[in-house]
Parts: structure tokens; C-alpha cells; sequence
């Protein structure tokens, strides 16, 4: 944090913190956030009842609506800061909020890698018999033996060929999951994302040292990085379903690979959707190497999706 | 930016940038989740007058239980501790607004959007959610009516106003205090919203990871709470009290830090152990995080765990038993007069005490096993949440509302509300205490012969309360309609810096900082 603008006693020469006005960008996305939350509780309830509706039309707009409206909220806040109407003290408040934003992220995370860990080490050994816990579990799943990954469900081993949860012919990790790509995917992955951090950093040197050429360069780098690992991404997920068997629905192998593999896709077409914007921006002559809190909180992001990916790496793929 | 005043009509609510009124709309919004959580309450008192039942089926009943405590933790308590935040901390901390005041009338609005929804599950098809507040796997999942889905995003978007809005406090707080307001300075209201913001930023996530695995576990397949698939019933409570313990820290830590402003007042002696003060809140906030699971001693955890858990429960006596003697230390030897907010804070004290104590018994994981389900925990958390959260907001609102509104209140109303809230809220709950050793369970609407005469107590103490804050609506209106005129520093040498500015406050304060001695 600068000092600068800390001072003691005088109040001389205090920048106005820029409170703006009135706005209708907040009520306008509230109500598009409850069309979009409502359609998409109707949209659930009508597939899982296998009926027609309306919810996806419903989710449709509000979604659009919450796109335009945090579009033009977005504009706003950016022409603001090009008419020099922010503070350095207000440029602060956007650091903080980026910060603790990605912070709520993390604990997102958390709650799934929770999940996970608490299945491999306790719930997983308890429900194949291990341990006090586990002593009386076979009235409920006889013959039903634990190991990483669940490649037989408990489902499996009492219901036979009527059972709802199918196991995965063969897991993700490295011994199975040879498939046609040159080695092992995830690996590939790996190497994708975390260069895709360095050209993140170069792009913000070359922004640092007023060097556009090399500030954009290196960001459409990584923007094409970004789009290769979510496209791998995309294949491993064909492979998973067409090849392996591994399915949303085979049991909590498939449960915890998907949702943890699948939030991370999701949070890393966020962060190249924001990168992709700076990268427009900077075509327009936007960011100054003193003033490019747009850029940076783009690239923190990404550097936080990065290292979910680390994560992800080691306790789903290799461990 | 000028002196001008407030926008006309109602635009002014629905565009509004300005802390001011924010607070106010998420104060009044908050009142009437009140009060509907309120009625949801009274219709459970009702039902639970006499053994047998009467007047609602068991399945409604169930509903009600779980829409009283939704209502009454999402819709009343954080959101009016959210606007006292709003209405406070940039007045507290010499600052012109709050940090982000656009994504601040966003953090309000949400929350209107969210409740229409989820009390509208009431009117759908199934019925609306009946699984209890705490919503447990497999009974809000498998066995749950098509309604929940809805619940599913209601929650959602509450955690996402929840997120925005400590996002908020956080920088309002790190970044617009003016210069010379050190982090020590600050008034401990600000202090234990600081801490309260962090856990929200931190919790309400894994909340939201939460429902999207009950989502994901409805809808499409997954198997998280499931044994079936591999996944575990029990991996929901660990995920659900992650959030859920933390989160009855966030509907406290504010509550001292309002205490600790209005006993010092009205005992006209400073805090005493202003430091002390800021640390047991850090801790507190701290060990929130490890002691999760002594809400689930009886589902099954190896001894190891339940004796973890028994002992970090225990630790958190320590800083709350520094904050109770501080208070106490406070009024020791103060010029002490009992207005309203001081009647009010000091019945914060003991009954807050008296929550806490049955809270120390129920952390004993074996005699929990005992407790466990039966109304002495309805009785626990209804004493540390009622006279705990509750008064400390009513006591709030006293203190600061003819700062806000520029008149005083009739002192007189004011006291006949504290004592007729008081004696209600102790008829209510210190009954539950003695059926629930005996081994009543809470969440059903039936029971045997021999709770019936303290379930008849205990319902006319509802009913008692529950018609007093409609006395209290009345004073507040009452208050803002006129009567006298406060002055600037409304009470005796009150300190802070909202003092320090007109009543009532205008519009716009501190636009440019204040001088801090």
C-alpha cells in the first residue's frame, strides 16, 4: 500500500473520494439475477420431472440481462477512472475487494477439496468396513471393499445390474488414463496452465515498462493458452465419458473428479473471459503502467486459478 | 459531489448510493423478516400449546420450523446487523461513504429477491422446505419436495449479497478511515465487524459449495451425500457446520461490539480492556473455525474427534469470559442510569451468560448425548440468539436512533418495551431448558402429557413477545414522526465520531475526513 495519501493531521490536500450519484445498474441486476436463478430452479425441476417448461427460457433472459447489465456497470466504472475521477484511495478499495473476492473463491474450492479429502481418509475406509465406524456396514453394503478411485460403487455390490451408481471402467490417474494425446492429458495441462502464468507476468512487465507490443503480445498468449487447455480439458471430459466410463453418476470417484476438474474449468473460462476483455481494452489504447487495476485483478485471478489447478493436479490426478 | 440531499419519490430507494439509506432499507427489511419469522414462530407455539395436534398438519409444522430459522438468521439478524454496519461504520470511521456504494445498494437488493423466493416455496407444489434450517442430506435431498431447488438458489444469492456486502465492510473499513483513526482507535463496533466480515468472506463460500453439491446430488447424479455412490450423508454436516458454526459467530461478534459501545456510555467509565477486547474477538473469530463438528457428537465420529472438538469448544469460554468481565469491569463502579439501550445491554450480559453456560454443557460431548435434539438445545441457542442478537440490535436502534432520525424517543415506551420483551423472551425459553433434560424433542409437533404445562408457559411467553415488537414498530414510527429534538450528542459524553456531527445525521458526512485526536 503507498503512503502518500496517509497523512497526519492537515486535510489540505485530500483527493474527494468519488461517491457516485444514483445508479440502476443494481436493482436492474437484481432482478435479472432472480430471473436467472428462478428459471434455472424451474429449468432443473422440469428435467429431472422430465418435463416441459419454460424455466430455460426464463434462465435465458435473466442470464442476458445480468450479461448487459454488468456490461454497461463495468463501462461505467472504467470511463469513470479514464475521466480521472478516482482516487488513489478509490483505486485502493478495488484492490481490496479483487483481493477478498478471490479469497471467497478459495474457500469455494475448499469446500470441494474438503469433500474429497474427507471421503478418501474417513468416510471412504469406514463405508468398506475399516475401523470402529465401519464395524456394522456390512448389513448395508455387504461384500463392498474400499479403494481409490471407486471404481465399484457400494450401489454396485448389493444391487448387481439394477444398480443407479456404475463405476468408471478405469480412473484419470496416469497408469490408466493413457489415452491417444501424446502422453497423459492432465500433465499437458499443467504445463499449459502454469506457462500461461509466466506470459501473464510478461505481458504485465511489458505493460510496466510501457512496451505495448510485448504488454499484448503476451497477453494473447495467454489468451490462446487459456483456449488450448480448456479445449484439452473439453477432450479429456469425451474421453472420461466415451472411453472410460466415467460419468457425473459413477459413484463418488466420478462425483468429486467432475465437480472439482469441472468448477476449475468453469472459474478458467472466467478468468480467460477477463483476460479476453483486457486484451480488447488494450487494443483501445486502455491501461498505463501506473494505472491498470483492470489488467492486474484480471491476472490475480488468473494466477488464483492456477494454483486451484496445482491443487487439483496433485490430489485428483497423482495422489 | 455537493451537500445536495436525498433523491424524490422512490427512485431514491431503488437507485441509491448512499450508506444512509442502504442501512435504513436493510433495518426495515430486516423488521419484516422479523416479524414474519415471528409468525412462522407463533404458529409453532400455537401447535405446541397443548400435546396432540391441532392445528396444523405435522408436515406444515415441519415447514414452519425450517422457514423460522431460515428467516430469522438470514432475513432478520444478518441483514440488520448489515445495516447498522451500513448506517455506522463509515460515520464511526470519519468516512464519506461506504467503499463500493453502487455494489452496495446491489448487496441490498438482492436480498428481497431472495426471500420472495423462498417463501413463495410455500405456496408450490410439496410444499416448501422441510427439512429444518440446517437442512441436512439425505432428508434435503432424496426426500425432499421439488421446492427445494428453489431454496437451493435462494441460498445462493443470499451468500452472494453476504460476500459483496463484507467485501465491503472489509474495505470501507482497511482503506476509508481517516487519517489518524489507527486500527486501534477504532470503535470496537467496527472492530468486531471487521472480524464478522472476514468469517462471512471465508464461510458463506463453503455454503455456497454446500447447496450446489445437494444441487448436484438432485439433479444430476453425483453421489457427495450418498452411500450408495461411495459419498457419505454425515460429509454434509461437516460441510453444512464448517459454514453453520462460524456463521452463529457472525450473528454474535456484532452484538459485542454494540454492547461494548453502550455500556461504557451509560456507566460513563471508558471500556475497560479496550485491547483485550480486539484479541478475545480475534480469537473467537479463530476458533470458530475448529470446532465445527460438536454439532454432531451423537452422528458417529471417532473418539478422537469428539474429544477434539469437546475441548475446542471449551477453549472458546476463555475469550467470551473476557468479554463478559470486561462489560462487568465497565459498569463496576460507573455512574450507572438504565435507559433503554443500557436495559437492554445489560440484560445482553446475563442472559447472553446464561446462552453461554447451557452452551459449555452442551459442548461435554458425553453429556450432549443426553441433550442432543431436545429442546435444552432449542432453549441454548434461542437465550445466546434472542436476548444475544436480538436485544443487542434493539438496543442498537435506541442508542443510535435519534442520531438517524434527529428525535428522541419516548423513554417511557422504551422501557415497557425491554421489560415486557424480557419477561417474554424468559417465559418463552428458560421453560425449554427443563422439557428438553426431560427428553423433549425439538422439530415435532407432538408430545408426551408430561411437557404440557411448561409448553403452555412457554407459549404465552411467545405470544407476549411476539405482540411487543409490534409495540416496538409502533415507538420507532412513533420516534421518526417527531418528538423531542436530539442534540448532536444525543447522550452524556458519548464517544465516537458519529457524535460529533448533527441529528440527525445529514445526508452526507465527513466528505472530507474528520481530525482524529
Amino acid at each position: 500500500m503507498s503512503s502518500e495519501t496517509h497523512m497526519t493531521d492537515s486535510n489540505d490536500a485530500y483527493e474527494p473520494y468519488y461517491v457516485p450519484e444514483q445508479s440502476a445498474f443494481p436493482i436492474l441486476a437484481s432482478i435479472s439475477l432472480f430471473f436467472l436463478i428462478f428459471g434455472l430452479g424451474s429449468f432443473f425441476n422440469e428435467l429431472t420431472a422430465d418435463e416441459a417448461g419454460s424455466g430455460r427460457y426464463i434462465a435465458i433472459v435473466g442470464f442476458l440481462g445480468l450479461v448487459s447489465v454488468l456490461f454497461f456497470w463495468f463501462r461505467q466504472a472504467i470511463m469513470e477512472n479514464r475521466q480521472g475521477m478516482n482516487s488513489l484511495q478509490l483505486k485502493r478499495s478495488y484492490v481490496w475487494g479483487m483481493g477478498w473476492f478471490i479469497f471467497s473463491e478459495v474457500m469455494f474450492f475448499f469446500a470441494f477439496f474438503g469433500a474429497l479429502f474427507y471421503v478418501r481418509n474417513f468416510a471412504g475406509p469406514w463405508l468398506g468396513g475399516e475401523g470402529d465406524k465401519g464395524q456394522f456396514m456390512h448389513l448395508l453394503w455387504e461384500g463392498y471393499k474400499y479403494t481409490w478411485p471407486v471404481l465399484e460403487t457400494p450401489d454396485q455390490v448389493v444391487e448387481g445390474a439394477k444398480a443407479v451408481f456404475v463405476g468408471a471402467d478405469s480412473s484419470m490417474y496416469p497408469k490408466d488414463a493413457h489415452n491417444g494425446l501424446l502422453f497423459w492429458l492432465p500433465m499437458w495441462n499443467t504445463i499449459i496452465l502454469l506457462s500461461s502464468s509466466v506470459t501473464v507476468h510478461f505481458a504485465h512487465v511489458g505493460l510496466k515498462n510501457d512496451n505495448r507490443k510485448q504488454f499484448k503480445g503476451w497477453l494473447l498468449l495467454t489468451v490462446l493458452l487459456a483456449i488450448v487447455f480448456l479445449f484439452l480439458q473439453v477432450a479429456e471430459y469425451y474421453e472420461a465419458y466415451a472411453h472410460y466410463g466415467l460419468t457425473l453418476k459413477s459413484g463418488i470417484y466420478g462425483t468429486t473428479f467432475f465437480m472439482l476438474t469441472g468448477f476449475h474449468g468453469f472459474h478458467v473460462f472466467l478468468g480467460m473471459t477477463m483476460l479476453l476483455i483486457m486484451l480488447l481494452r488494450a487494443q483501445k489504447g486502455h491501461f498505463t503502467h501506473d494505472d491498470c487495476f483492470g489488467f492486474e485483478s484480471a491476472s490475480w485471478y488468473w494466477h488464483f486459478v492456477d494454483v486451484v489447478w496445482v491443487c487439483l493436479f496433485f490430489f485428483v490426478y497423482i495422489i | 459531489m455537493g451537500d445536495h440531499g436525498p433523491a424524490q419519490g422512490f427512485g431514491r430507494w431503488l437507485f441509491t448510493t448512499n450508506h444512509k439509506d442502504i442501512g435504513s432499507m436493510y433495518l426495515w427489511f430486516s423488521f419484516a423478516m422479523f416479524l414474519m419469522g415471528g409468525v412462522f414462530a407463533l404458529v409453532i407455539r400455537a401447535e405446541l400449546f397443548q400435546p396432540g395436534l391441532q392445528l396444523v398438519e405435522p408436515e406444515f409444522f415441519n415447514q414452519m420450523t425450517t422457514m423460522h430459522g431460515l428467516v430469522m438468521v438470514f432475513g432478520a439478524v444478518m441483514p440488520a446487523f448489515v445495516g447498522l454496519a451500513n448506517w455506522l461504520i463509515p460515520m464511526m470511521v470519519g468516512a464519506p461513504d461506504m467503499a463500493l456504494p453502487r455494489m452496495n445498494n446491489w448487496s441490498f437488493w438482492i436480498l428481497p429477491f431472495a426471500f420472495a423466493l423462498l417463501t413463495s416455496t410455500l405456496f408450490m407444489e410439496g410444499g416448501g422446505p422441510n427439512f429444518g434450517w440446517t437442512f441436512y442430506a439425505p432428508l434435503s435431498t432424496t426426500y425432499a419436495p421439488p421446492s427445494v431447488t428453489y431454496f437451493i438458489f435462494a441460498v445462493h444469492i443470499m451468500g452472494a449479497s453476504s460476500i459483496m456486502g463484507s467485501i465491503n465492510i472489509i474495505a470501507t473499513i482497511l482503506n476509508m478511515r481517516a487519517p489518524g483513526m489507527t486500527l486501534m482507535k477504532m470503535p470496537l463496533f467496527v472492530w468486531t465487524w471487521l472480524i464478522t466480515a472476514y468469517l462471512l468472506i471465508a464461510v458463506m463460500p463453503v455454503l455456497a459449495g454446500c447447496v450446489t453439491m445437494m444441487l448436484m446430488d438432485i439433479h444430476f447424479g453425483t453421489s457427495f451425500f450418498n452411500a450408495a455412490g461411495g459419498g457419505d450423508p454425515v460429509l454434509f454436516q461437516h460441510v453444512f457446520w464448517f459454514f453453520g458454526h462460524p456463521e452463529v459467530y457472525i450473528m454474535i461478534l456484532p452484538a459485542f461490539g454494540i454492547v461494548s459501545a453502550i455500556i461504557p456510555t451509560f456507566a460513563r467509565k471508558p471500556l475497560f480492556g479496550y485491547a483485550s477486547m480486539v484479541y478475545a474477538t480475534a480469537s473467537i473469530a479463530f476458533l470458530s473455525f475448529i470446532v465445527w463438528a460438536h454439532h454432531m457428537f451423537t452422528v458417529g465420529m471417532p473418539i478422537a474427534g469428539e474429544l477434539f472438538f469437546m475441548y475446542a469448544t471449551m477453549l472458546i469460554a476463555v475469550p467470551t469470559g473476557v468479554k463478559v468481565f470486561n462489560w462487568i469491569t465497565t459498569m463496576f463502579r460507573g455512574s450507572m442510569t438504565f435507559e433503554t439501550p443500557m436495559l437492554f445491554s445489560i440484560a445482553f450480559v446475563i442472559l447472553f451468560t446464561i446462552g453461554g453456560f447451557s452452551g459449555l454443557m452442551l459442548a461435554i460431548a458425553p453429556a450432549d448425548f443426553q441433550y442432543h435434539d431436545t429442546y435444552f438445545v432449542v432453549a441454548h441457542f434461542h437465550y445466546v440468539l434472542v436476548p444475544g442478537a436480538i436485544f443487542s440490535i434493539f438496543a442498537a436502534v435506541y442508542y443510535w436512533l435519534p442520531k438517524w432520525c434527529g428525535n428522541m424517543y419516548d423513554e417511557r415506551l422504551g422501557k415497557a418495551h425491554f421489560w415486557l420483551s424480557f419477561i417474554g423472551l424468559n417465559v418463552t425459553f428458560f421453560p425449554m431448558h427443563f422439557v428438553g433434560l426431560a427428553g423433549m424433542p425439538r422439530r415435532i409437533p407432538d408430545y408426551a402429557l408430561q411437557f404440557a404445562d411448561f409448553n403452555q408457559i412457554a407459549s404465552m411467553g411467545a405470544f407476549l413477545f411476539g405482540f411487543s415488537q409490534v409495540f416496538f414498530l409502533f415507538i420507532v414510527i412513533k420516534t421518526i414522526r417527531g418528538g423531542k429534538q436530539a442534540t448532536e450528542e444525543v447522550w452524556e459524553n458519548p464517544e465516537g465520531l458519529e457524535w460529533t456531527i448533527p441529528s440527525p445525521a445529514p445526508y452526507h458526512t465527513f466528505t472530507t475526513p474528520p481530525a482524529i485526536k
